[in-house]
């Protein structure tokens, strides 16, 4: 027997509150729970009178992974229950609205969007790592908390790596919210990461337009996204600047390859716009014409989906590396055995993405004088050189991007680079040991004992021969 | 409750000790065996004494066909295992044959059923080893969950309310919920004589308070145990399989 859910029942020694909504698939109630402060929900599922097996199997898919989230971009799972009388789950409650509250307001102004899908990026990111794909990012399941944060809810159509993938067991037909649902995901390959990153595009789309770039299409219409591209963005809001047109528009790629690789890699263009690397993507100003459309009509009609089954491969093969590059003078072989060492990290991950930084050490508390003799700023020289550097590497310039850091302590400002571009590993070089060194304390020593990622410590030849004598 | 299930141990000492010194560090609080000590490993003797000690602390284990042909008949065998348990059966003596012979086929708690091979026909031996066997399964037998070996390779079957069956390849160290709203077939890969390409032996972890299940590899000297099956003369073929893990 089912319960009538009604405010003041007590279930499992959670009370009922409130019956906050319901939506397609699920019913939530605010709960408390005696000694607990957390506000909470308790979710479930919707089986009413239905033949549709598809709300149970959500609501299981998510009764697996959520358990096995953490972090501040997903809600705090707290406990399930069992199947007879009633399946729920309870988890935190996210105070405030969904990002659906500001769809009346759309379009937005370009930089509020820019910020927030930065925040979105890194939350998919988080939970990429994870071995998690979304599989549903729209407006409604994208929650910001009171910090700033953005929580990432509801993940009934969502795909764990290691976990059985209940809906493709289940349904031969593909799942997600049509307007949002990337090329793949209409095949059903729902093993692909960058799935995540085409639904952002959608978002980021509808927000600088006010328009969705594929519309609400029912039926058969879904696959038309496999050969139609979108009106370019700047052509519905003239204000959207080339670089977040193409942001936008690489998000927007049918094939998955041609996207970002990896969310980190979009956070990281939404963060820093002036390292955008403009294509032809930006300037577009109409969609592609009809023989050109044409010609991927048919190439669509063929399309399979991509055998992608590994997320954590996937994510493994386009790391952000930072180059911490040293460019004073008498460094020259120690920057050469560091793009060395870069160059063997490239060739095994083919899709990194390198951040060349630079620190320009300033004094705590003086006024510095960041010019030479000549008047010349010392950070554009700083810039030049680090291109100079960085263009022996020969990566594609979209994924290869330059930053000159202004900081009293060089390993604190590396470090918080790391942190905040969600580098995966650092390379830096670092002078052979020595008694003043020692003391002292080197950079490098400090970013190892610091960093939140993998750190790579460069010496140079020299120095190892020095050392073995 | 932790509760370490191993299966298809086969004479495996090596195996069987790598794999009991990884659940004491686990700090299990029980074992389940589902069967198959002896048979195609040059150490049955030892396996068998190793598994009456266990048992005789509070463990449960279950008979399997190669543990049945020792006092039985090995007639429906292939030629390699007929040969190997033809040896082994002047490796054990009457007391270890005893202790085979009095295995029981099935342990049932609650809702959980363990067996060697199937739970519906738990003698005929028949391998659960893909969706329509699962389904034959699942239709037959009420357990919300059950463990089974038999088959040397890990694998995972489900079934929804709606009866729908689902394949699922485990990955190691990773707790798989077995949700409410399912039931389940777990087969636990083999010990003794792992068959998928992977060389570490196999056992899983049941956490009865969590309902989670992990499947688990465990390296272990496979070098000494193919040269030990070298030396005891039985088929060059059982070596290899250890070294190569198919």
């Amino acid at each position: 027997m089912r319960w009538r859910l009604e405010p003041g029942m007590v279930i499992d020694g959670f009370t009922l509150q409130e019956h906050v909504s319901t939506g397609g698939m699920a019913l939530l109630w605010t709960v408390t729970r005696e000694d607990d402060p957390t506000p909470l929900v308790m979710k479930f599922p919707l089986l009413l009178d239905s033949d549709d097996p598809l709300p149970i199997v959500c609501f299981e898919t998510e009764q697996m992974i959520m358990p096995r989230l953490t972090g501040p971009h997903v809600p705090r799972f707290v406990t399930a229950g069992p199947l007879d009388p009633m399946p729920y789950i309870v988890m935190e409650r996210i105070p405030g609205e969904s990002l659906k509250s500001r769809l009346d307001e759309v379009p937005l102004p370009w930089e509020e969007v820019v910020t927030m899908g930065a925040k979105v990026a890194h939350a998919l990111h988080d939970l990429h790592l994870q071995k998690v794909i979304h599989l549903d990012i729209k407006p409604s399941n994208v929650m910001i908390r009171e910090t700033g944060e953005v929580v990432l809810i509801d993940y009934g159509f969502a795909r764990h790596e290691q976990l059985p993938d209940l809906l493709a067991e289940e349904f031969r037909e593909p799942f997600g919210t049509t307007p949002y649902m990337a090329p793949e995901q209409v095949l059903q390959d729902r093993a692909d990461p960058r799935s995540d990153l085409f639904a952002l595009g959608v978002m980021l789309y509808f927000f600088v337009t006010g328009e969705r770039p594929f519309g609400t299409p029912r039926g058969g219409q879904i696959r038309k996204r496999l050969w139609r591209d979108p009106v370019p963005p700047r052509a519905l809001a003239p204000g959207c600047p080339p670089w977040l047109q193409e942001i936008i528009l690489r998000c927007l790629e049918v094939d998955p390859q041609d996207r970002y690789a990896t969310a980190a890699q979009l956070a990281l263009d939404l963060d820093n716009p002036d390292q955008v690397k403009l294509t032809e993507r930006a300037e577009r100003l109409a969609r592609d014409s009809g023989m050109k459309t044409f010609r991927r009509w048919l190439k669509a009609r063929k399309a399979q989906p991509l055998e992608m089954p590994n997320i954590t491969g996937h994510l493994s093969r386009a790391p952000i590396v930072l180059a911490a590059v040293d460019l004073s003078p008498g460094s020259e072989d120690l920057a050469e055995s560091l793009r060395l060492m870069v160059q063997r990290v490239l060739s095994l991950e083919t899709e990194a993405r390198i951040a060349c930084v630079n620190i320009l050490k300033t004094s705590r508390i003086a006024v510095d004088i960041l010019e030479d003799a000549e008047g010349n700023s010392l950070h554009v020289q700083r810039l030049v050189q680090l291109k100079h550097w960085g263009a022996s590497l020969g990566v594609p310039t979209e994924r290869i991007s330059y930053s000159v850091l202004e900081a009293p302590d060089p390993a604190a400002a590396l470090v918080d680079y790391a942190r905040h571009n969600n580098v995966d590993h650092i390379v830096i070089g670092a002078r052979a040991s020595s008694a003043l060194r020692r003391y002292l304390g080197s950079v490098s020593s400090q970013v190892v004992a610091e960093a939140p990622c993998s750190v790579t410590v460069v010496r140079t030849p020299k120095d190892r021969r020095a050392e073995n004598g | 409750m932790l509760i370490a299930i191993l299966t298809d141990i086969h004479g495996n000492r090596e195996a069987l000790s790598a794999c009991l010194a990884h659940a004491r560090l686990l700090k299990v609080d029980r074992f389940v065996f589902l069967g198959d000590y002896v048979g195609y490993g040059a150490d049955p003797a030892w396996v068998v004494d190793t598994i009456r000690t266990l048992v005789d602390q509070g463990a449960i284990a279950l008979l399997g066909n190669h543990d049945a042909a020792i006092d039985g008949s090995d007639e429906d065998m292939n030629s390699t295992a007929r040969e190997a348990i033809r040896w082994t059966r002047g490796q054990l003596g009457p007391e270890q044959c005893r202790f085979l012979a009095d295995l029981p086929l099935i342990h049932e708690e609650g809702n959980v059923l363990y067996v060697h091979a199937n739970g519906y026909a738990p003698r005929n031996w028949d391998y659960m080893d893909g969706p329509m066997e699962a389904i034959r399964h699942f239709s037959r037998v009420e357990a919300h969950v059950t463990f089974c070996g038999h088959v040397h390779v890990p694998m995972l079957y489900h079934m929804s309310t709606t009866a729908k069956v689902g394949t699922f390849s485990p990955v190691a160290n990773n707790d798989i919920p077995l949700l409410p709203t399912r039931t389940w077939l777990a087969v636990i890969g083999a010990v003794g004589q792992p068959r998928d390409g992977v060389a570490a032996a196999n056992y899983a972890v049941f956490d009865t308070a969590r309902q989670t299940l992990r499947y688990l590899r465990v390296p272990y000297d496979t070098a000494t145990a193919a040269q030990k099956v070298r030396e005891a003369g039985l088929p060059e073929k059982l070596a290899l399989r250890l070294e190569q893990g198919r």
